[in-house]
């Protein structure tokens, strides 16, 4: 039997790590991340978990830590945000390239500078071309499945890639939330033991794990690499098929919401999902036709299916908790770039929100449907949604 | 050399799966200049050998020692040998004029 539970989605997110009882975790503090590992910790203490727990001097080192242990043959967690995760960056590269499935919840925050510690997608959207695998979470309770989920797949045989799973920093990882928490045993036997092939500790079968290539072997890797994250797609549509039997929820690429017959449609990750849902039952209880379409696999991107989905409707617009100077914002990007080939596209518009934690409010999320339905609208021009200076 | 393999035959992540391979890899290819070695005028004399850098002419021992072919999958083209030849039995050529 489940249980409802009041918990923060940090306190999710640690008892999914209590309940797969990792063999190692490397633990260095990060507002907002810090409270994931407290938590862990007083498990750690209570002997709720026999995990090996590393307190090391720094995240560089803490994914140092988790590369060391998982290329030895253990199951590697640890967590981390922002600043934390960018002095990651160097490591983060070795756990993909060394094809390690390291499992890493990341507690969306914004990147220095200026220093701020609330949430937005900067510090995940930095690394999205490093080979780790992506998903973002609204609330706690995808939080603390995702965590299941992220470790059956990069596990899997086909996979071996590293993967973070991405909540809002405080407001989700502070906001305490009912949820289910599901039963030890069945999520223990879930994730079982991981069971790599070859591993360094081995000394019936010697291996060398991140040696020297150039011009003759690198590109070869590389490709490697870039074949596995294509292959995590569809394996990850069937872990979720497995994980659904326990959990009776469904782990798609990405949500939609009210979107079939939508004319406009918000795309927009995390918690900011979760608001656009309120304001899509206000608006179509006055018949105004709005949707939402929530990615939750980032990495790989679903680019056929979203081009799918969002074929025949009229406007859509993505909101983008992050900025990327002097390009695309990181979402709209995607989205544009899988409408390419579409034949019927919706007119797009892009939207900047939330930086460094500002509250983006339900009457602002209608203000966006409501410009959309209008039609109104440049498509090349940015918006930025609660920006002084900026007419809304 | 040994013939590449593609991506589809290689361990992934750059994974060595089999110990004490360092044998196999040769270092040879470095090299812009080949010492060309005129057997006919050498004199056995010992010189490059001991000073070869890479260890690479090898000699045949015996009560007087012989110098052989250099090994090319070693040799990095230095030119120690051919500066340090009392006869000048040895001579720089471009590698690129080499198949091999």
């Amino acid at each position: 039997m489940s249980k409802i539970m009041p918990f923060t989605g940090a306190q999710a997110v640690a008892n999914a790590m209590r309940q797969i009882n990792p063999d190692v975790v490397a633990v260095f503090p990060i507002t907002p991340q810090t409270e994931i590992m407290m938590q862990f910790a007083k498990f750690h203490a209570d002997g709720d978990v026999d995990t090996e727990l590393v307190r090391v001097e720094s995240e560089h080192s803490a994914m140092s830590c988790c590369v060391g242990a998982s290329a030895a043959g253990a199951r590697a967690i640890t967590a981390t945000a922002s600043a934390g995760l960018a002095l990651m960056w160097e490591i983060l590269g070795v756990a993909s390239g060394s094809r390690l499935p390291i499992v890493m919840p990341v507690v969306n925050r914004a990147l220095s500078s200026p220093i701020n510690i609330h949430c937005d997608h900067s510090d995940a959207m930095g690394c999205r071309d490093h080979g780790w695998i992506q998903i973002f979470n609204e609330n706690a309770q995808e939080a603390y499945e995702s965590v299941f989920l992220a470790v059956k797949l990069a596990e899997h045989p086909d996979v071996l890639l590293p993967a973070m799973v991405c909540l809002d920093g405080f407001i989700t990882s502070h906001g305490v939330q009912n949820m289910e928490l599901f039963e030890d045993k069945e999520m223990k036997d879930f994730v079982g033991e991981y069971q790599p092939k070859k591993w360094l500790l081995n000394t019936d079968d010697p291996v060398t794990v991140g040696p020297l290539e150039l011009q003759d072997y690198f590109f070869e890797t590389q490709k490697q690499r870039a074949d596995a994250m294509m292959k995590a797609k569809e394996i990850y549509l069937s872990v979720g098929r497995e994980l659904s039997k326990i959990t009776g929820k469904e782990y798609p690429y990405f949500e939609g919401y009210q979107l079939d017959d939508a004319e406009a449609v918000i795309i927009v990750m995390n918690s900011t999902a979760g608001n656009t849902k309120a304001v899509i039952d206000k608006m179509r209880s006055e018949g105004k036709k709005v949707g939402l379409l929530k990615p939750r696999l980032f990495r790989p991107f679903p680019y056929e299916e979203i081009a799918k989905a969002l074929s025949g409707k009229r406007y859509a617009a993505i909101l983008d908790r992050a900025e990327s100077y002097g390009a695309n914002a990181p979402l709209y990007g995607e989205i544009k770039n899988a409408l390419y080939e579409v034949q019927e596209k919706p007119k797009l518009k892009s939207y900047i929100y939330g930086l460094g934690g500002r509250n983006i409010f339900e009457a602002e999320i209608e203000n966006v449907f409501e410009t959309l339905l209008s039609g109104d609208f440049d498509p090349m021009e940015v918006g930025h949604i609660g920006l002084r200076g900026e007419s809304q | 050399m040994a013939k590449l393999k593609s991506y589809k035959e290689i361990p992934i992540g750059g994974m060595i799966e089999k110990a004490g391979n360092s044998e196999d890899f040769k270092t040879g290819d470095w090299k812009t200049f080949r010492p060309v070695w005129n057997k006919e005028k050498c004199t056995n004399c010992m010189i490059c050998p001991v000073l070869c850098p890479e260890d690479c002419i090898p000699v045949e021992k015996g009560e007087k020692p012989v110098r052989k072919e250099t090994d090319f999958d070693y040799c990095k083209g230095c030119g120690i040998c051919a500066k340090v030849c009392p006869v000048k039995c040895i001579e720089m050529k471009e590698e690129a004029g080499f198949n091999e």
